[in-house]
């Protein structure tokens, strides 16, 4: 059960990525672009997703997932080193050439040997994440201990 | 033109959603790509590797299929330097990874709850993104 809605999960978030534009990397770096030619598409996007999804996150009230367990624990209001760091990494790669993970799947049966690229160092960056996670870890605690 | 897109831009982004809420519902989890394209990359979390696996074959496969059907357009645009793609590649999953998530994950899925990470998170990384372009303006002189 959990693997169908798996399956029903990334087929709309595939198919919704695609006809939203958000593979086409141009209206991407388009939105990104506020002080040029700005393409507000990503925003209509971006809002259209939250609506179904506040409307989730309400129905997760007094209920437990359909597969069972629990839902994700509230939201955490903790602002590290690691969050900041990582947002800022991820942006600057964003911007560069219009590529978030989610459309970077979508596009890969069409996105050519650029997607492909995109793919393969953005695997390499994951898996080298987590020791980039623990020195950042160690160096937040070093600098508490300073300050 | 800019109208037709938008409205493209909203129903995508309604579907987006749906999946969203599917996956929460349905599995109790955040739909969000990096964590899941992650989580399978590094290894944690091990006992959701086949419902993961499945998501991310529904991700590549079901643009794929309705491109075949419908005969749709289907272009990236993405740049043809492949230096600068690989550097992107590189930035992106380090730092989705690092800050714990990406545009689905701390933007769709965050927002929506109203979560502080998520909200700080999704305009760091657009203010980040911004500059960059600002500098590809100055340095390439366009995009």
């Amino acid at each position: 059960m959990k693997n169908l809605f798996s399956v029903l999960s990334g087929t709309l978030f595939g198919i919704g990525l695609y006809l939203s534009g958000m593979t086409n990397t141009v209206k991407v770096q388009g939105f990104l672009d506020f002080f040029g030619n700005w393409d507000p598409t990503l925003a209509f996007v971006m809002g259209g997703a939250i609506l179904p999804m506040a409307v989730a996150w309400a129905l997760t009230r007094n209920r437990t997932p359909l597969i069972g367990g629990s839902f994700p624990a509230r939201p955490e209001t903790r602002f590290d080193r690691k969050l900041i760091t990582g947002a800022v990494l991820f942006g600057m790669g964003w911007g560069l050439v219009g590529l978030c993970p989610g459309p970077a799947l979508a596009s890969l049966s069409f996105g050519g040997i650029g997607g492909l690229v995109f793919l393969v160092t953005m695997l390499a960056g994951m898996l080298i994440a987590p020791k980039v996670s623990r020195l950042l870890d160690r160096t937040e605690a070093a600098g508490y201990i300073k300050s | 033109m800019i109208e037709i897109e938008w409205i493209w831009g909203l129903i995508g982004g309604l579907i987006i959603g749906c999946g969203g809420a599917v996956y929460l519902l349905g599995n109790g989890r955040i739909m969000g790509a990096s964590g899941i394209l992650g989580g399978l990359v590094d290894g944690t979390s091990r006992n959701l590797r086949v419902e993961r696996m499945f998501f991310i074959a529904a991700l590549i496969i079901a643009p794929a299929v309705l491109i075949f059907f419908s005969g749709r357009p289907a272009e990236t645009n993405l740049t043809g330097n492949m230096v600068l793609v690989g550097i992107a590649g590189l930035l992106v999953g380090l730092g989705t990874r690092i800050g714990n998530g990406c545009t689905s994950g701390h933007g769709v899925c965050g927002i929506s709850r109203v979560s502080p990470r998520g909200i700080v998170s999704t305009l760091v990384y657009i203010f980040a993104g911004a500059m960059m372009v600002v500098a590809l303006r100055a340095i390439m002189g366009g995009l």
